[in-house]
């Protein structure tokens, strides 16, 4: 566990945390990210403003922070092309399948004891590990 | 002009947070779910901060105001039954988290950091949304043509 960075980690939880409190008292929507920016594909699309200043804060957030703190955080993409177009093509239709990602379900949904997003929280979790246990450790992508 | 600025201050947040927390680092996602390697069980710890702090936000929110500030009223999800779509839904979706290591947020965070390689994981996401939301209607044309 020499990479645990217990501190930092929930700190910047709780900056995630905050912003969701923030979208919540301004605009009394939920910060989830797959349902803001699923809410801009769809046949008709309504208030488009406030999604895309948020989306594009989320972009511009992490340059912003790196350069106050002197240099980019890591960011390794260890997958494929053709891995990271199929793991794009499952985490956008999934999460519009089932309404919602680690932000809305397991960051606001919890909090709210949503029992929809308990459950979805317990299942992409699971599906995720064992993801993650069979291409690191029995076939290796 | 208070809606755009308020949502723009809470992606800014989102996006610091996600960095602070090294969430933007798929590699450091990947080590928080093989839990048969190197665990780092750092994740946890960002999402009991960010429940903590929601759970806490939203109970003041709650106690204090009646509607938002710039919207008409409180919009929390339509409250809809836990069917199969949901469960499957979220199947797809953790399968296609642990492949990469990237869910929504932190891909948009890691767009600018790492734009190459992540932005073929967004483009495929949004390729993803938009055939669900294809699929969808297709689905409602058919039931009202029946």
């Amino acid at each position: 566990m020499e990479n645990f960075t217990p501190v930092s980690a929930a700190l910047g939880g709780v900056l995630i945390g905050l912003s969701a409190v923030l979208l919540w008292l301004t605009h009394g929507r939920i910060a989830g990210i797959s349902g803001i920016v699923g809410g801009l594909l769809t046949p008709r699309t309504r208030d488009v403003g406030w999604r895309a200043a948020f989306i594009l804060g989320l972009i511009a957030g992490p340059p912003i922070v790196a350069a106050l703190a002197g240099g980019m955080p890591p960011v390794a993409v260890t997958s494929s092309a053709g891995l990271l177009i199929v793991g794009g093509l499952l985490v956008g239709y999934g999460t519009r399948l089932g309404s919602g990602c680690t932000s809305g379900h397991g960051v606001c949904g919890l909090a709210r004891l949503s029992p929809r997003s308990i459950v979805a929280t317990g299942v992409f979790l699971t599906a995720a590990i064992a993801t993650v246990l069979v291409t690191r450790h029995l076939v290796g992508v | 002009m208070l809606r755009i600025v308020t949502a723009l201050a809470a992606g800014l947040l989102f996006g610091a947070g996600l960095t602070v927390s090294q969430m933007v680092n798929p590699a450091k996602v990947i080590g928080f779910l093989d839990i048969g390697g190197n665990w780092d069980p750092s994740l946890a710890f960002v999402l009991a901060g960010a429940v903590g702090t929601v759970a806490l936000g939203f109970l003041v929110v709650r106690r204090r105001l009646a509607a938002p500030l710039f919207a008409a009223a409180f919009d929390p999800p339509s409250a809809r039954g836990i069917d199969r779509n949901h469960v499957f839904g979220a199947v797809l979706f953790g399968i296609g988290w642990g492949l990469v290591g990237l869910c929504p947020g932190p891909a948009l965070a890691a767009l600018a950091i790492a734009p190459a390689k992540v932005a073929l994981f967004v483009g495929a996401m949004l390729v993803g949304m938009a055939g669900f939301a294809v699929f969808q209607s297709l689905a409602a044309r058919r039931k009202q043509a029946r």
